[in-house]
C-alpha cells in the first residue's frame, strides 16, 4: 500500500489552515498598527475558506486515509464545521477587545488557527497517536494565550493591576494540570497498546469485541483515558483548573476556551467511547455517571457563592458538562445525539454570555463582576435583553434552546432507563436557576451604579448587532430546533 | 559455584543492570535535595533507558537519545537550572506534611499497576519475544521508511506542534524592541488633537442627591 493523491483531497481544510496559519505568521510580521486588521481580515478568509473545503466533504461515508490515522465520517466534518462557524464569532467578538487592551498582535490569530488546526486533527483521529498530536495541538496555544494579553488596566484598584500575573498563574495552573492529564492519557494509551499491540482505534475496537474476558490492564488503560477525557471537559475531580482559568485569562481567551473546545472534546469522547470502548460501555458508564453527578453538584452548587460573572459562568460549565456526561452515556439510540446538540447549543450560549462581557468591557475596565451588571438594562437595553435570553437559555426554561438541549439529554436517560439519574439532574437543573436568576435581577431592578469610570464607552452598533445575532439565535433555535437535530442525527449515521 | 551463564544470558545481565539503574536515578531525580544532582540523574536515566533501547535492537533511537536529549536538551537545561536562584527551602515547604497521603496514594497506585501490568498480561506466552533481526538490518532505513510513509500524517502535525511552541514561547517573551526614551521632536510637533484627545458625549449619570430628592426617575 502507498500513499494516493485522493488521501490528500480528504485532508485539504487541514492543509488549508496550516498553510493559511503560516501565511498570516508571515504576513503580520510587515504589519503596522493601522493595518493591522488585514491579519484579523485573512483569518475569518482562512475559517470561511476552510468551512467550504470541509461543507464539500460533507456526506462522503467512512473513509480512512494515511494508514488508518484519519478518519473522514459525517460526525468529524459536522463538528469541524460548527468549529469554524465559533471560531468565526470568536474573532469577531475579540477583535475590538484585543485592540482596546493594547495587545493587537498577530500571534492570538495565529494561535487561534493552529489550535483550531489540532481541533480537527483530534475530532478526526483514527489512531491514538493522531488523538494525542491533536489533543496536545490544540491545547499548547491554549496555555500560552491565556497568559499572552498584557492587559492594562487603570482603574480598578489592586486586583485589576494585578491581572497580568492572575493571568500567568492562570496559564501555569492549566499548563501543569494539563500536563499531567495528558500524561495519564499516554499511559493508558501504552496499556492499551502493550496488550492490543496497536495504536489503531479499529484495531483496538475489534480485539475488545472479540474479547469475551476484559485484560485488566486494558480497563486500567480505560480508567487513565477517561481521566484525560474528562479533564478536558473539566468534569469534577479534574475541574480545578476552570474557574481560574476562565477567571484569569482575558476575556477575549475566556471566550475560545469557552467554545471550541467544548466541541472538540466532544469529538474526542465520541472517537474514544463509541469507536474504541463500545464493547466496554458497562465499564465506562459507571464513572461516567459518578462524574456527571459530581459536576452538576459542584457546578451548581459552587456557582452560587461567586461574585465574578466569569467565574460565575467558569462552575456554570462544570455543571453544564456534568449534563453532558449524561446525554454520553444514554447510549447510542439517542444519546448521543441528543449530546451533540447539547454540547452546540451550550458552546452557542457560552459565546453568547462571554461575548457580552467582551461587547461591554472598554478600554482599561474588564466588566466582569456581578456588580457592574447594576441597572445594565437602563443603560443598554439591548444588551440586557440579550443577557436575559441567554441566561434563561442556560437555566432552561422554554422557549430558549437551553431548554430544548436538556429536553433531550434527560428523553434520552428515561429511555435508556436512567430515570432516577434525569431526576437528579433535574434537581440540580433547579438548583442552578437561583444564580443565573439572580445576574437577571441585578440587570433590570437594580439601581445602576451612581459612578462611573471616566473611560466609560457605550457599546458600539456592531457591538450590539452582533450580541443580538448571538441572543436571537439562542431563541429561534429554541422555538425551531429540528434543525440542528436532524443535523446531529444525519451525523451518527454511518 | 554456579556460573552465572547458566542462570542468565549476557542480554539479561545487561537489562536488569540498566533497568535496575533506570530506576535508581529516576527515584533520585525526586528524592535529590540539590536541583543540579536531581538534573544529572535525570541524565542518567536518559542513558540507562538508551541502554534499554540498544537491547530491543533500536540502535538509532538509542543514541539519539543520548546525543538530543543527554548532549543538548539536559545540558541546556543543566544551565538553566544552575541560573536560576531556586529557593530550597520554600519547595521543601509542606513536603511532611502531605507525605502521609502522597505515600498511601503511590503504594495504592503501585498495588494497583502491578496487578494490572504483571506477567500474568505480559508474560512470554501472552506476549511473544520477537525474532532478532538479521546482522544487516538498517534501523535508519526501516524508520525513515515508516516516518514518511507509515507515518507521515503524526510526523508532520508532530512539526507543527514544534512551529507552534516556537511561537508560543516567542510571543510570550517578546515585549517588543527596546527603544531609547529620549523624545523624539519630529513625532512631538506633529501630534494632532485626535491622537491625544477624545470628546465623549454621554447622558448624565445620576448623583447621590437626585436620587435622594427624587428629581430624576
Amino acid at each position: 500500500m502507498s500513499l494516493s493523491s485522493h488521501e490528500f483531497y480528504l485532508v485539504v481544510p487541514e492543509i488549508w489552515i496550516a498553510a493559511m496559519a503560516s501565511l498570516i505568521l508571515i504576513v503580520d510580521l510587515y504589519l503596522t498598527e493601522k493595518t493591522r486588521w488585514i491579519t484579523y481580515f485573512l483569518s475569518q478568509i482562512t475559517l470561511i475558506g476552510a468551512f467550504y473545503f470541509t461543507w464539500v466533504l460533507w456526506g462522503q461515508g467512512p473513509k480512512t486515509a494515511f494508514y488508518e490515522t484519519f478518519i473522514l465520517d459525517n460526525i468529524g466534518t459536522l463538528l469541524k464545521m460548527v468549529i469554524f462557524v465559533f471560531g468565526f464569532f470568536v474573532f469577531m467578538y475579540s477583535r475590538k477587545y484585543l485592540e482596546e487592551h493594547n495587545s493587537n498582535r498577530g500571534e492570538y490569530f495565529v494561535l487561534c488557527l493552529f489550535s483550531i488546526l489540532g481541533m480537527m486533527v483530534l475530532v478526526s483521529a483514527r489512531s491514538f497517536l493522531t488523538l494525542y498530536l491533536g489533543l496536545e495541538l490544540f491545547a499548547l496555544p491554549l496555555y500560552a494565550l491565556v497568559a499572552f494579553v498584557r492587559v492594562e488596566t487603570l482603574s480598578r484598584g489592586l486586583s485589576q493591576v494585578l491581572s497580568h500575573e492572575t493571568g500567568a498563574e492562570a496559564a501555569m495552573k492549566y499548563f501543569i494540570m494539563g500536563a499531567m492529564a495528558s500524561g495519564m492519557l499516554l499511559y493508558g494509551v501504552s496499556l492499551l497498546y502493550g496488550v492490543t499491540g496497536s495504536f489503531g482505534i479499529a484495531e483496538i475496537s475489534s480485539f475488545l469485541t472479540q474479547e469475551t474476558e476484559v485484560p485488566l490492564a486494558v480497563l486500567f488503560g480505560l480508567m487513565f483515558i477517561l481521566v484525560g477525557l474528562a479533564f478536558k471537559f473539566g468534569a469534577v475531580p479534574f475541574h480545578m483548573w476552570i474557574p481560574d482559568v476562565y477567571q484569569g485569562a482575558p476575556t477575549a481567551v475566556t471566550l475560545f476556551i469557552s467554545t471550541l473546545p467544548k466541541l472538540a472534546g466532544f469529538g474526542m469522547a465520541i472517537r474514544i467511547l463509541l469507536d474504541t470502548f463500545h464493547a466496554l460501555s458497562p465499564h465506562w458508564q459507571e464513572l461516567m455517571i459518578i462524574m456527571a453527578i459530581l459536576s452538576m453538584a459542584v457546578g451548581n452548587i459552587a456557582a452560587i457563592a461567586q461574585s465574578n460573572l466569569k467565574r460565575m459562568l467558569a462552575y456554570s460549565t462544570i455543571a453544564h458538562m456534568g449534563f453532558l456526561f449524561l446525554g454520553l452515556l444514554a447510549g447510542p439510540e439517542s444519546g448521543y445525539a441528543a449530546a451533540l446538540v447539547y454540547v452546540i447549543i451550550y458552546a452557542l450560549m457560552a459565546l453568547g454570555a462571554f461575548g457580552i462581557i467582551i461587547a461591554l468591557s472598554y478600554r482599561g475596565f474588564e466588566f466582569e463582576n456581578i456588580e457592574d451588571f447594576k441597572g445594565l438594562a437602563k443603560r443598554e437595553p439591548w444588551i440586557a435583553l440579550m443577557m436575559m435570553f441567554i441566561l434563561l437559555s442556560l437555566t432552561g426554561i422554554p422557549p430558549f434552546a437551553g431548554f430544548y438541549a436538556k429536553f433531550l439529554v434527560l428523553n434520552a436517560l428515561i429511555h435508556a432507563g436512567y430515570v432516577w439519574l434525569a431526576a437528579v439532574a433535574v434537581l440540580f437543573s433547579v438548583i442552578g436557576a437561583y444564580y443565573y436568576l439572580r445576574v437577571i435581577k441585578v440587570m433590570f431592578f437594580d439601581e445602576p451604579k451612581e459612578t462611573l469610570p471616566l473611560q466609560y464607552q457605550k457599546v458600539s452598533k456592531s457591538g450590539v448587532a452582533l450580541v443580538a445575532v448571538n441572543g436571537f439565535s439562542v431563541l429561534l433555535l429554541g422555538i425551531f430546533p429540528a434543525f440542528i437535530f436532524d443535523l446531529a442525527v444525519s451525523a451518527f449515521v454511518r | 559455584m554456579q556460573n552465572i551463564g547458566d542462570v542468565m544470558t549476557m542480554q539479561q545481565v545487561m537489562f536488569y543492570i540498566f533497568s535496575g539503574l533506570a530506576l535508581f536515578a529516576g527515584s533520585m531525580v525526586i528524592v535529590s535535595k540539590n536541583p543540579v544532582r536531581a538534573v544529572l540523574f535525570l541524565v542518567l536515566t536518559f542513558i540507562s533507558m538508551s541502554g534499554l533501547w540498544m537491547l530491543l535492537e533500536a540502535e538509532f533511537l538509542a543514541i539519539t537519545l543520548v546525543l538530543v536529549y543527554v548532549g543538548a536538551v539536559m545540558v541546556l537545561f543543566l544551565f538553566v537550572v544552575m541560573m536560576l536562584d531556586i529557593e530550597l527551602a520554600s519547595v521543601r515547604e509542606g513536603f511532611s506534611r502531605y507525605l502521609p497521603v502522597g505515600i498511601s496514594v503511590s503504594v495504592l497506585v503501585v498495588v494497583a499497576l502491578v496487578s494490572a501490568v504483571g506477567p500474568k498480561e505480559f508474560g512470554l506466552e501472552k506476549v511473544p519475544a520477537p525474532a532478532p533481526y538479521p546482522v544487516d538490518f538498517s534501523n535508519v532505513k526501516a524508520l525513515g521508511e515508516l516516518l514518511y510513509t507509515q507515518y507521515l500524517y503524526p510526523f508532520e502535525i508532530a512539526a507543527i506542534l514544534l512551529l507552534v511552541a516556537i511561537i508560543a514561547a516567542i510571543s510570550l517573551t517578546f515585549r517588543g524592541r527596546r527603544e531609547s526614551k529620549a523624545p523624539n521632536p519630529s513625532q512631538q510637533v506633529q501630534v494632532r488633537k485626535a491622537d491625544r484627545i477624545r470628546l465623549v458625549k454621554m447622558k448624565p449619570e445620576k448623583t447621590g442627591e437626585e436620587r435622594e430628592s427624587g428629581s430624576i426617575i
